[in-house]
């Protein structure tokens, strides 16, 4: 039974980060390479077992769960260390391990310079084994390990030159950020104990209809919760901040965790949960305006920054707002589809820019770059495949995935939220052709003493590769026809939701507790899919990539001096360049007055009153034993009077 | 006034009087030889009772116990005074206060 | 009349007891033990416990005294130093504690003793206290003790000779 092997999916890159982790400097780079890459080989060959023996399960059956142990139980509350194989984990498992395992390989150029070489591996392994526990656990705490572990290994990567004090910030920033959300989903957690009584997915998604009430105070809370939960490690507003951050960490880093898997586990959460937030429409808007909110703004912060990979950074956050968008008008397929389109052309344009980067030794400023494309043709070509892609031009995957995200927006969310996402795409179009401009395009303002090169096959391989995936990626949800959406029909059993059989049930409950049921009737009504629309709107949305991106030409090839035009002395380009002051706000409003109340509770609290008390016993125990001294004579006399001593108060009290 | 047998209570007296002495003999000199012959009072001074109770109840048993009493303190005093001259031919005194070479 | 001889004779053995602990001179404390040793040796007499009475006389005031004075001659000890007696500043505390344990005991054992309202004695018989009877208690309820109070002579016999050798090698 190949679905046996399921334990050892997460298994192998945990095996991989302890070999390398204990002794990495000690078996030497190129050892530690072939471990790390090869676990997340092992890995994703594993994985495709995997998915052989789950289409080997019998016809209805789709949850594989495998208990590995019980982890702990404490009276009816009892939690199983145990994973579960359904089409929405297989997708996530391919992601994981397939894109994890061509960026560790990548990995092994970018970082051959490296002294850490082993410290970096040891934790991208256990960052992919956490990854795989959160997507894989078959219960919310389970999840909420993975959540935790690859926040932590986050951390670490970030600061992984921690003699920088910028790296060191930005770790710490991520780490706090991080842990507002995870707080939120941990309180989502217990909440969800307290209603259904168990924590395990399936059982949960089970009763859910029958638990709660459609659009009631329970399900609202717990979905807010968990959503804040999401926006924290998926980079969303308001928790976005740390992101940007994080480029501080090895560029590898950044394509794997901060652009491919971890900022995408608050939507793999949210469509694991769709159940509840199907449950939730109030905070269905929430999220489906915060992550078009995201998208925009990030858009707009995305075209004045100049680091490239900030740039990337800022266009991850605006891609994952539009799966957030998605999740929130109910089109969890095109959230998971975009998911998976992003994540190849994501990594591939992080690669890249890290390889730019490695090719002129280090630096990141695309005002100090340009005209490189001769110098690494390869680097370009997949570069620019990959800026089609999230551009949003046919036939490449983006252009799928985010049409297919917008006309969700439109059909089961509104016009705004529509126009939110099309602008928010000229946007993309527009700063990403800005990126490529600037960096491969024109005149070459590199610093003349450095000779920019191409990075080696082990760096340019993975960049093919993905961008071959970036390319093809589209017909996993070629959207037109109906019955030719693949991974619609693949997620179909995890995402089947029955509304009329939930309102049915909370009709009856809310009668139960004698209150008035309003009344659903409309919300059963059917949609219609309109294909000429959808026709429509693609056409539309590929006009606007092209706009965007001549827009983009304009300025940056054609009249180089433009732009400077434009946004000289305007204080609206400079309000966006400086992030929209949000970090400012941040640190005003939170940090500072967090930093100043523990100081006051260090100075005050701390040094004199707990402090005080102790050192005060010590003090009163130190007076003590000075004045106990005088009976420790080290004369044997004197000990022989206390035994006397104690001899007559025995017999005293005796008689 | 003088009449009759001596009441145990005196016995028993006489020999809490010579014990304290003893005692306080052991603990304010420093004398080693002097300290000796203290613990030598406290075991007269338990023969007493011993004896005195002995009578008081007819039996044998008290003085076959301070007859051992006896033995023992001949055998502690013999191998007692054996060290108190193997430490004086170490360091020349018999101050007690001054062996001190076992206390750290 | 038993007690006219009594009263004496305790008093006597307190006196010298006293004079063992305040005498200065080794010797003069010595010399009060076997005085004391001998009214204690009457004290049993007065027992009717003849027979412990002459082992006191022989053991005692004889064997073991002798041994002391033995001592006290090898170590050619004389008056003490000051440094013997004088109660050091820092032991003031353990001083007044001496003293008042000292006196606290005795009060608390005297008590005891007076409180216990015991009844009058019981007859003896003539043979109480004899060789005779000692010997045959000794030698058949005790005689795993005697023996074994045999051992233990002589193992202090051959520990003190090993002890007060020259040299122990």
């Amino acid at each position: 039974m190949l679905l046996k092997l399921t334990c050892l999916v997460p298994l192998f890159p945990l095996i991989g980060s302890i070999i390398n982790g204990f002794f990495g400097l000690r078996i030497g780079k190129n050892a530690v390479g072939i471990i790390a890459a090869g676990s997340m080989a092992l890995s994703f060959l594993t994985s495709i077992l995997v998915y052989v023996g789950y289409l080997m399960l019998p016809e209805g059956q789709h949850v594989f769960e495998q208990v590995v142990w019980t982890w702990f139980g404490a009276g009816d509350f009892s939690v199983d260390f145990g994973f579960q194989v359904d089409p929405l984990t297989l997708v996530m498992m391919f992601v994981v391990t397939g894109v994890g395992f061509i960026i560790h390989v990548y990995a092994i150029g970018y970082m051959h310079e490296e002294y850490s070489f082993y410290r970096f591996f040891a934790y991208f392994n256990l960052f992919a084994s956490a990854m795989l526990l959160l997507i894989m656990g078959n219960n919310f705490l389970l999840m909420f390990i993975g959540w935790e572990g690859v926040g932590c290994c986050s951390y670490f990567l970030i600061g992984y030159y921690f003699e920088k004090k910028s790296a060191c910030d930005a770790g710490t920033k991520a780490f706090i950020v991080n842990r507002v959300g995870d707080f939120a989903f941990l309180l989502a957690v217990m909440y969800i104990f307290n209603i259904f009584g168990t924590i395990d997915f399936s059982e949960v998604m089970h009763a859910a209809p029958e638990k709660l009430i459609y659009a009631g105070e329970a399900v609202t809370i717990i979905t807010l919760l968990l959503f804040i939960g999401a926006t924290g490690k998926s980079a969303q507003i308001p928790l976005y901040t740390w992101l940007p951050d994080a480029m501080e960490g090895p560029t590898p880093v950044s394509a794997l965790i901060h652009a491919a898997t971890m900022v995408t586990a608050g939507v793999y959460m949210i469509v694991r949960c769709s159940v509840l937030f199907n449950l939730a429409p109030m905070t269905m808007m929430v999220v489906a305006g915060t992550g078009a909110a995201t998208a925009i703004m990030a858009a707009t912060i995305g075209m004045t920054q100049f680091d490239i990979k900030r740039v990337l950074a800022y266009s991850t956050v605006s891609q994952i707002g539009y799966m957030i968008l998605a999740c929130g008008v109910g089109a969890y397929t095109a959230a998971i589809f975009h998911l998976v389109t992003h994540a190849f052309f994501k990594a591939c344009l992080f690669l890249g820019s890290g390889s730019v980067i490695h090719g002129i030794h280090g630096e990141q400023d695309m005002r100090k770059m340009g005209g490189l494309k001769n110098y690494m043709p390869v680097t370009y070509w997949t570069f620019l495949v990959s800026t089609l892609a999230i551009a949003g031009i046919p036939p490449l995957s983006g252009f799928f995935s985010k049409d297919e995200v917008l006309y969700h927006a439109l059909m089961d969310g509104n016009i705004i939220f529509w126009g939110m996402g099309i602008s928010a795409a000229l946007l993309t179009a527009f700063y990403m052709f800005r990126l490529v401009f600037m960096t491969f395009h024109g005149e070459s303002r590199v610093d003349p003493h450095i000779h920019p090169h191409e990075s080696p096959k082990v760096m340019t391989m993975p960049l093919v590769i993905l961008a071959g995936l970036a390319t093809i990626g589209g017909i996993l949800g070629i959207p037109l026809f109906h019955g030719w959406h693949i991974l619609h029909n693949w997620l179909e059993p995890v995402l089947h939701f029955d509304l009329a059989h939930a309102l049915e049930h909370s009709e009856h409950m809310l009668h139960e507790a004698g209150r008035h049921a309003p009344s659903w009737a409309h919300l059963l009504n059917p949609k219609e899919h309109n294909l000429w629309l959808e026709i429509f709107l693609m056409a539309f949305s590929a006009c606007v990539a092209i706009t965007g991106i001549v827009a983009a030409y304009i300025f940056y090839i054609k009249r180089p001096d433009l732009p400077d035009k434009f946004t000289k002395g305007q204080w609206g380009f400079e309000l966006v360049q400086n992030k929209y002051g949000v970090d400012e706000l941040y640190d005003s409003t939170f940090v500072k007055p967090t930093v100043e109340a523990s100081h006051l509770l260090w100075k005050e609290c701390d040094a004199k009153a707990i402090d005080g008390t102790v050192i005060g016993v010590a003090k009163i125990i130190g007076w003590l034993s000075k004045q106990a001294r005088i009976f420790q004579s080290g004369f044997v006399r004197n000990y022989a009077l206390f035994i006397a001593v104690g001899f007559i108060s025995l017999l005293l009290i005796m008689f | 006034m003088f009449e009759g047998t001596v009441p145990l209570e005196h016995y028993l007296t006489l020999s809490a009087v010579l014990f304290v002495i003893g005692i306080v003999g052991v603990l304010i000199r420093r004398n080693v030889i002097v300290v000796f012959m203290s613990i030598e009072i406290m075991l007269n001074a338990v023969n007493i009772s011993l004896i005195a109770f002995d009578n008081y109840l007819n039996l044998s048993n008290g003085q076959i116990f301070s007859f051992m009493v006896m033995c023992v303190a001949a055998a502690e005093v013999s191998v007692g005074l054996a060290i108190i001259i193997a430490l004086h031919r170490n360091k020349p005194t018999v101050n007690l206060d001054e062996f001190n070479l076992l206390k750290w | 009349m038993e007690l006219l001889i009594f009263y004496p004779i305790a008093g006597l053995c307190v006196a010298l007891a006293l004079g063992v602990i305040f005498n200065t001179s080794p010797v003069g404390s010595a010399m009060c033990l076997i005085g004391m040793m001998l009214g204690l040796a009457g004290i049993f007499v007065l027992l009717q416990a003849h027979f412990i009475a002459i082992l006191q006389i022989i053991i005692y005031a004889g064997a073991i005294m002798v041994l002391f004075m033995f001592v006290i001659m090898l170590l050619n000890l004389k008056q003490t130093a000051s440094a013997d007696w004088v109660a050091r500043d820092k032991n003031r505390f353990i001083s007044i504690l001496t003293g008042v344990l000292a006196v606290g005991i005795l009060y608390k054992i005297i008590d005891i003793t007076f409180l216990a309202e015991l009844n009058s004695s019981a007859e003896l018989p003539d043979t109480f206290g004899t060789v005779a009877t000692v010997g045959e208690a000794l030698f058949t309820d005790f005689v795993l003790p005697f023996e074994v109070a045999s051992l233990l002579l002589l193992a202090a016999m051959i520990g003190a000779v090993v002890l007060a050798k020259p040299k122990l090698d």
